[in-house]
């Protein structure tokens, strides 16, 4: 039988471990809730500099803000005629992207048809893991692809030359393809994006739910109907965010297009020719020796905002369609 | 769907037909797309593996091909690697774990899920410029020139503020990338957790730190283990961002200390696939073929762990 002091103590113990666990737990899920604010630190850095670096940039009386936006010259490494017109770099971006989309889009979306509704198990189950293989390679080893695989590839298949197949002059082009040109970045940018298309889009054809399916297969649909007309457009939104969320990946590739898309920024939509994208640019100046300060230097932070809004709006979008559009099914 | 599909009209011999043609079509592609995998494996291997020996992978780089080796850059990889492990792992695991065990459901919480989201869309060239600003020059608060200085160039230790073009300013960018990425997969092994194990814990009186101390947390560890491998291995295979920090592409020394220069496997890479002669093209795959391999490696462990340690909770 205890006596009433030692229960009392008991009790302030409890009670002051109990106070102790308290200030412990508060201590923790303070500390998490700092790791979470980080996150939105770096959002807040993010726009931060480059908000800051860009409007310094535009208040140079070289360059303002809408000769930047609206400029088809962009030639800062050129010594007296230094022209600040983004819309070569954009152009540039555009045309490896849109290449890309072309390659990524159809292949990952009639890969994921494919696994989701007419493979094997086995099959699937060999192949999903090869495409995440596809995802996991390095992008500086898909652009040592496109220098020395692609593009050797792709003269061999264009010009007449050393044995090639001669489409080019076959179809009238005189002109062939350079060491350094858009279509190669741009088709190893696009196998790149495969897998990102493929496995979101077949998550998407996975979530509608079977009892669509059979009641397609109930009133005499073949697996094509089935697959076409009722698993794909049930699912458009999620797909369509695969779509979104690839562009967004191919808007900001940097290493395939520096090492196989060249330097030399030009207004064109010719996918044989040497162009420049945004992230290209500022690898350049980076590695480059450009003094820190100067004009040039500061050039890649007005390049990087635009990147950054080129991207920041496709992955908007990519959401909106996915909040607004989806089928759901209970 | 918009409209309904009168699916009998057509006779049943052309629309199967279609559906065996449309069959094999799907198929081609997608062989097609693992198809254009092996391909450029085959080539690298090809090209890469004559050059491959232990020479390859105990000398550093040289002016000439025959000679150069990655061993610098392997080095320069692990330094890399281990740091940003030791950054992005509690940060994002921390992040987490507060997002899915204590955060109140309110427009803040909202809005940092929300913010996480969008930075994993943000290019990895950008997060490099961000961290060559916050970490490399402390937003141009300290000099560069003469920055505030722990112990000398030689000792382990030695601290140098602003970081400049330190192997440490490298991790800090390869943390910021793959930030998003840790906290996407943890809070998915989280949310795998049945709440019926946090409920009974909770019952039997243990409070939320500890029910996610010893509960939730060893019951998800699987999935963040397998998650943390999958970002580290992008982590290594980045080379965007450590271009844009001011790493070298030409280092003859590994790093002794977290503010000396380095290199990485990637940037050396991307060094050898750059130039224009072909013999260096042939080096460049014999270090893809490591890079590769060792990346291999790492998914091959998340995929043991995964089946090894993931016990159905149910």
């Amino acid at each position: 039988m205890p006596t009433r002091d030692t229960q009392d103590a008991r009790r302030t113990e409890r009670l002051r471990s109990r106070r102790a666990q308290r200030a412990r737990e508060t201590v923790i899920v303070g500390s998490l809730l700092a790791c979470g604010v980080f996150t939105i630190g770096v959002t807040a850095s993010i726009i931060v500099l480059l908000a800051r670096e860009s409007s310094t940039f535009f208040a140079r009386e070289e360059v303002g803000f809408w000769s930047f936006v609206t400029g088809t010259e962009w030639t800062p490494l050129l010594g007296a005629t230094q022209e600040y017109g983004v819309l070569p770099l954009v152009c540039g971006t555009l045309l490896v992207t849109g290449i890309a989309a072309l390659t990524a889009i159809p292949l990952g979306l009639v890969s994921a048809i494919y696994l989701s509704e007419y493979a094997h198990p086995r099959v699937r189950a060999m192949v999903k893991p090869a495409l995440e293989v596809l995802a996991g390679i390095p992008t500086v080893v898909y652009g040592y692809f496109a220098l020395v695989v692609i593009t050797p590839a792709i003269n061999w298949v264009w010009s007449g030359k050393d044995g090639g197949l001669g489409i080019g002059p076959m179809l009238g082009f005189e002109e062939g393809f350079g060491t350094y040109n858009a279509l190669s970045a741009g088709l190893a940018v696009g196998i790149m994006c495969i897998p990102t298309v493929s496995s979101l889009s077949e998550d998407a054809l996975q979530a509608v739910p079977r009892s669509l399916r059979h009641g397609a297969y109930a009133s005499g649909a073949t697996r094509f109907d089935v697959s076409l007309r009722v698993v794909v457009p049930a699912a458009l939104s999620g797909i369509m965010a695969a779509f979104l969320l690839a562009i967004a990946r191919a808007i900001g590739e940097t290493m395939i297009v520096t090492l196989a898309a060249g330097q030399s920024a030009v207004m064109t939509l010719d996918p044989r020719d040497s162009i420049q994208t945004l992230t290209a640019y500022i690898v350049q100046i980076s590695t480059g020796d450009v003094p820190a300060g100067g004009l040039e230097y500061q050039s890649i932070y007005a390049v990087a905002a635009t990147l950054f809004v080129m991207t920041f709006a496709v992955t908007l979008v990519g959401a909106r369609i996915r909040n607004r559009f989806r089928e759901a099914y209970a | 769907m918009s409209r309904p599909v009168p699916l009998a009209t057509r006779p049943i011999g052309r629309r199967r037909l279609a559906d065996r043609a449309f069959k094999w079509a799907c198929a081609l592609v997608t062989f097609l797309s693992v198809g254009a995998l092996l391909v450029l494996l085959g080539a690298v291997v090809s090209q890469g593996l004559e050059h491959l020996d232990w020479d390859f992978l105990s000398t550093g780089p040289s002016r000439r091909p025959e000679r150069a080796g990655f061993h610098i850059a392997i080095v320069g990889s692990l330094w890399l690697m281990i740091l940003t492990a030791l950054f992005a792992l509690p940060l994002g695991v921390g992040t987490a774990v507060y997002l899915e065990e204590f955060a109140p459901k309110n427009r803040i919480t909202r809005f940092i899920q929300l913010n996480i989201a969008n930075l994993a869309g943000v290019p990895s060239i950008v997060y490099g410029m961000v961290a060559l600003t916050a970490f490399g020059r402390f937003w141009g608060l300290l000099s560069t020139k003469n920055p505030i200085e722990l112990g000398d160039e030689e000792s382990f230790f030695y601290l140098r503020l602003p970081f400049g073009n330190a192997v440490l300013t490298g991790a800090l960018a390869l943390t910021l990338v793959v930030l998003p990425v840790v906290v996407i997969a943890s809070q998915e092994a989280l949310r795998a957790v049945p709440p019926t194990l946090r409920q009974s814990s909770r019952a039997l009186g243990a409070t939320r730190w500890q029910t996610v101390a010893s509960v939730t947390l060893p019951a998800a560890l699987p999935g963040i283990m397998t998650g943390a491998i999958l970002a580290m291995s992008r982590a290594i295979g980045e080379a965007a961002p450590l271009l844009a920090v001011g790493a070298s592409l030409f280092m003859l020394f590994t790093p002794d200390n977290l503010m000396s220069q380095y290199t990485g496997m990637p940037l050396q890479i991307f060094n050898w696939a750059g130039r224009p002669q072909a013999e260096f093209h042939d080096v460049a795959a014999s270090g893809i073929i490591v890079l590769l391999g060792v990346l291999l490696t790492f998914n091959a462990i998340a995929v043991f762990i995964r089946a090894k340690f993931q016990k159905p909770l149910q």
